[in-house]
């Protein structure tokens, strides 16, 4: 597998490392010991534990770890670990933030 | 028909002319009392065990493709049952005991070989890490020894004992550990349910989970729709996608595993051998190849095939371990899916849909718990409760916080 970074081009998948899925947004609310409201638990639970783990294009944070050293949203067809698309992570934030 | 000295004998003075199938290749039926989604090795046991404990025989295994075609004939066989955890070790323990019973239970070889597996550790804290791991394995009256580098040494003499950054101090033996014939374990288990009633149904893909009010009516499949008193999935790497179909999302991710055998040897490694400085395990089938694996390829995956950094990263620990594996040549690699879990350990559970029950998670650790996952499975499904085997491993523990992270790197699937 190759990647294309946004900085460095072409590269092997062996200088980036993977987080995993992109979707879970982390939850404005902070949790603690003391936190009583079950829906906000609940999206913590979410965030953490639950994937959607689909087959076919999935949208993933990997880091060009021995690179650059961006974070990147890559979309890659996990039947065929076919790369489709590369965007930096940051711009990818900025928009959704927008 | 049962096998025994006596019908060896027969069938070869008749030059083996009357064997017959080993399981019946069942057509759907419209109802079943309870309906198992996925013929791999969990599966079949659970039909095994729901019709021999439980007496539940309306019952059919349905699976996509061919019988045994996912986890259970591509794993590297290893069964033992060395856990930390409370909530992992009765349960393995259990699953040991049951594949040391399994041929007299299924009439069937699956060639249980109890050839002893070694953990070797190669630091001082690795050790301390290891005897406190064989001690709980004691405490729950599991075999284990703490073997010293002579020890190892005298049963394993052409490891590279002097490597200069993990020199072989030691390692954790589980004595009772070993391999057994992935295969037959699977066809054991089909002609064991089969023989009992129980109908597997192969290229019967299951399209739709029907529900109505919280309650599970059957399933959609690709020869129409299969009323069902109560729907088991046992998944494996695509629990995720059937799960879905139910509307349920598992904390899970699919990811491959690749496994790798060489050029056949004349017999040369006795045990099961794992690398303590790595992630590599090793045993010599009875072809006499050596079949190794070691991790994941680390991203999520549905492609049943991996790449190549993770079999140059097997083929680096192997070397690290054993210099005279370079002499070999690798003669297949394949891969397989995983149902890599948040945790690290399995789900054997009820869901929040009535009816509906979910076997899944069993990343790269399922073949060895195949007796017990089925056992406690078909439990599960007659009772409708868990058996105390499987009470830890339920759906909402992540939510609840009890976790059973044995290697405890959290919830992070590809570290697992």
């Amino acid at each position: 597998m190759r990647i294309e970074c946004c900085y460095c081009g072409v590269r092997s998948s062996e200088e980036f490392s993977y987080l995993g899925d992109a979707a879970p947004v982390r939850p404005d609310e902070i949790l603690s010991g003391q936190t009583q409201d079950d829906t906000v638990c609940q999206r913590w639970h979410d965030y953490v534990y639950l994937r959607d783990n689909p087959a076919g294009p999935h949208r993933e944070l990997w880091q060009h770890v021995s690179g650059c050293r961006a974070w990147l949203v890559v979309t890659r067809n996990t039947r065929t670990h076919e790369i489709m698309r590369v965007e930096i992570a940051r711009d990818v934030a900025l928009a959704r933030s927008k | 028909m049962r096998y025994s000295i006596f019908t060896l004998i027969g069938q070869a003075l008749r030059g083996n002319t009357g064997w017959r199938p080993v399981w019946r290749d069942a057509d759907l039926k419209p109802a079943y009392d309870v309906v198992i989604v996925g013929g791999g090795g969990h599966g079949l046991a659970t039909a095994f065990y729901l019709a021999k404990e439980h007496g539940i025989t309306n019952v059919a295994v349905l699976e996509k493709g061919y019988l045994g075609s996912g986890n259970v004939g591509r794993n590297t066989t290893i069964i033992r049952s060395n856990y930390l955890l409370a909530a992992s070790i009765p349960f393995y323990e259990w699953s040991m005991k049951l594949w040391e019973g399994l041929e007299q239970d299924l009439n069937y070889n699956a060639m249980v070989s109890q050839r002893g597996v070694i953990n070797l550790y190669h630091s001082d804290a690795q050790r301390d890490a290891y005897a406190r791991r064989g001690n709980a394995m004691r405490l729950n009256g599991v075999d284990a020894e703490l073997l010293d580098r002579g020890q190892i040494r005298t049963m394993l003499p052409y490891l590279d004992f002097d490597n200069a950054r993990f020199p072989i101090q030691g390692g954790l033996m589980q004595r009772r550990g070993g391999t057994v014939r992935h295969d037959a374990v699977a066809w054991g288990y089909a002609r064991g349910a089969s023989d009992r009633g129980v109908d597997l149904v192969q290229h019967c893909e299951v399209t739709g989970i029907r529900i109505e009010r919280g309650r599970v009516l059957g399933v959609e499949t690709s020869k129409g729709f299969v009323r069902a008193g109560k729907v088991g999935l046992a998944c494996a790497g695509n629990s995720s996608r059937v799960a879905a179909l139910a509307g349920l999302r598992l904390p899970i991710e699919s990811h491959v595993l690749q496994a790798f055998v060489s050029e056949a040897v004349k017999p040369l490694i006795d045990n099961v051998v794992t690398f303590g400085a790595g992630h590599f395990y090793m045993s010599q089938s009875d072809k006499g190849g050596l079949v190794f694996g070691g991790d994941i390829d680390g991203y999520n995956s549905y492609a049943q095939r991996g790449n190549l950094p993770a079999i140059e990263d097997v083929c680096e620990s192997g070397m690290a371990l054993m210099p005279m594996l370079g002499r070999l040549r690798l003669l297949r690699s394949w891969g397989g899916l995983m149902d890599m879990s948040m945790d690290g350990s399995p789900i054997i559970d009820k869901t929040p849909i009535e009816n509906l029950y979910l076997n899944a998670g069993w990343c790269y650790g399922g073949f060895k718990a195949t007796p017990a996952s089925g056992w406690c499975f078909a439990h599960t499904i007659a009772r409708d409760e868990p058996h105390a085997l499987n009470a830890s491993f339920r759906l909402n523990r992540f939510a609840t916080g009890h976790l059973i992270d044995e290697k405890g790197v959290g919830a992070q699937p590809n570290l697992h």
